[in-house]
């Protein structure tokens, strides 16, 4: 498969080293006793003995998985829920650990998103700037970028929102205001998980055209997207991941077509969906134990 | 195991020949990729942590903005909380238990401890939740981990400044002069930040292994809160007490949240002297402060690459 990526990238610098990867999740609280006291006791007294009576489950979210992936690339991370997409990802920027093998990164990968450092109950403008900083842009780059964040999320079409609690916006403002602030930096690795659904038509398309410049600014792009369509637009190499298992990996219309094909066999019988490795991407992950 | 073991793979797809294990490292080394997610070395760490020193200040500015912004007064509640709290105290020590025999000055005495150790208090209350807290914070984003420890103590000192505002208030109504010993209060906050932001990391590494701390930390500081002298002066218990073996009082004396509430009391009211300070006091309070600053640090450094994972 090595030829068809190379085909497309003139510098040959990998950007992230993938090898044989496997991420396993530990659920506390599943299983018999669910959560109740005294599950919790019995875990507690005997320890590893019987963490699967107890009710710790493993689940192998994604195995066995090796690519290289290079400077100038977009690539797109295809698969049925829960395959592990949004895991390997994760495991890319560096915030899951690896079972078994080695992710290597040039550059530091960063996720697209700044959700979790915003709070509903300031302004917008206050909102711009904490995400800024708290995606490690300077206070002047902030402040640069500030207006240009807030016309892109265009926010302020229709009066002047962005003095107001980010409480007060409708979802999909809020939508527009958190990707307009995570797309203001332009990062070495660009991890992107869905984000293009976020607002109307029109923003849909301003956010793929910035996602483009991103994409030129980035070393490389990781796109995961159930929509075939963004895949085709955005990305030239694809991964297919199925329970966990890289199953194909090679230019965007070869692996779409298989895929296709696969999912679309696999309508008339009920396909059994993996649902526990679908979780790890909701905060309700592991605690550590 | 898992689910996704029970039904097997369909083999319909060609899977590609993964490139063996030794060119991977071979070609991670040769084009200098670093590990992701490993752990940087403290002189790093420190630099890191130093150039999001912008972050975490704005954090700690965003939580104590936003914390009383649903309320109808406002940032109002940032100096009528502690005045109410203290008040609480007055009546049930002051009045009730009649504690400030023997105490001049008893009001601004006690208001000046009930301040000093909530600023302790509570920074170690949000240094426990630091890291469990704000997992999705710590999945989403990279920045160091310590941010977020110092960044709940600064939080705590800003609310704490606010309250001195209002303890000012109280000590010239209570008629304690203005003098210039007022100026140490300066470095024996700063002293008491290091302390309470180095025990609040070593609180954040273990909250984030056992969130169950969390519920157990309250007790504790309940406890440490009565062996203080928020509301007592110990250097007159001591010396009604005479029948105490003697390393009750040295005890009483070393310790931290003590030595703290005494230097702020020595600082601001006239009637508090040297003579009831701690023998050694500056010195026991840098002690403190370097201890659980530096170790705290370390200590929450060494596994930073854990925080948020598993």
């Amino acid at each position: 498969m090595a030829e068809h990526t190379n085909g497309n990238t003139p510098d040959l610098t990998p950007t992230v080293i993938a090898d044989h990867v496997d991420i396993v999740y530990r659920v506390n609280g599943t299983g018999a006793g669910r959560g109740s006291a005294t599950a919790a006791l019995n875990r507690i007294l005997r320890r590893k003995k019987a963490e699967k009576a107890a009710g710790v489950r493993t689940v192998h979210a994604v195995r066995d998985v090796s690519f290289v992936a290079y400077k100038g690339e977009a690539i797109g991370l295809i698969g049925t829920n829960g395959s592990g997409k949004s895991t390997l990802l994760k495991a890319v920027a560096g915030l899951l650990p690896v079972e078994n093998g080695r992710i290597y990164t040039g550059g530091q990968p960063s996720l697209l998103g700044v959700n979790a450092a915003l709070m509903n109950d300031l302004t917008g403008e206050r909102n711009v700037h904490l995400g800024g900083l708290a995606m490690g842009m300077s206070r002047e780059q902030v402040k640069e970028r500030y207006q240009e964040i807030v016309d892109f999320s265009g926010i302020n079409e229709k009066g002047d929102f962005i003095t107001l609690p980010m409480r007060t916006y409708s979802s999909g403002m809020a939508a527009r205001l958190r990707f307009s602030i995570a797309a203001a930096k332009d990062h070495d690795v660009l991890l992107i998980d869905e984000a293009l659904a976020t607002g109307d038509r029109k923003f849909q398309k301003r956010s793929e055209e910035r996602i483009r410049e991103l994409r030129k600014e980035a070393g490389t792009v990781f796109l995961v997207s159930h929509s075939n369509k963004s895949i085709r637009d955005t990305c030239d190499r694809v991964l297919w991941l199925e329970r966990g298992e890289l199953r194909m990996d090679g230019p965007t219309e070869d692996v779409m077509k298989e895929y296709e094909a696969f999912t679309g066999d696999a309508k008339p019988k009920p396909k059994p969906k993996p649902k526990a490795a679908a979780k790890p991407a909701e905060p309700t992950v592991a605690q550590p134990s | 195991m898992s689910q996704v073991l029970d039904t097997p793979p369909l083999k319909t797809a060609p899977t590609p020949a993964a490139p063996a294990d030794d060119d991977l490292v071979a070609l991670a080394a040769r084009h200098g990729l670093s590990v992701s997610g490993a752990r940087p070395s403290l002189p790093q760490y420190v630099r890191q942590l130093w150039a999001r020193r912008h972050f975490i200040a704005a954090f700690s500015t965003a939580k104590l903005t936003a914390q009383y912004s649903q309320a109808k007064l406002g940032q109002v509640w940032q100096v009528m909380t502690p005045l109410l709290n203290a008040a609480v105290y007055y009546l049930i020590f002051g009045v009730l238990l009649q504690t400030k025999k023997g105490v001049p000055d008893y009001v601004p005495f006690l208001v000046t401890g009930v301040f000093i150790w909530t600023f302790t208090q509570s920074s170690i209350l949000a240094g426990t939740r630091a890291i469990s807290g704000n997992l999705g914070l710590v999945r989403a984003l990279h920045f160091p981990r310590a941010a977020l420890p110092i960044s709940f103590c600064l939080q705590q000192l800003q609310q704490l400044l606010f309250s001195m505002a209002a303890l000012v208030v109280i000590l010239l109504f209570f008629g304690v002069p203005v003098a210039v010993s007022w100026v140490l209060a300066i470095p024996a906050l700063v002293l008491q930040f290091t302390f309470n932001a180095g025990v609040s990391m070593i609180l954040a590494r273990l909250g984030a292994k056992t969130p169950d701390l969390a519920q157990l930390m309250p007790f504790v500081l309940r406890t440490w809160m009565y062996a203080s002298g928020v509301m007592f002066s110990i250097d007159h218990i001591l010396s009604r007490h005479t029948d105490l073996p003697s390393w009750v009082g040295t005890v009483l004396q070393a310790n931290p949240a003590a030595v703290y509430i005494d230097l702020m009391r020595f600082a601001l009211i006239d009637s508090f002297h040297a003579s009831q300070l701690p023998p050694h006091v500056w010195a026991l309070a840098t002690g403190w402060a370097l201890l659980a600053g530096v170790g705290g640090f370390i200590y929450f450094w060494k596994a930073e690459e854990t925080y948020g994972r598993g």
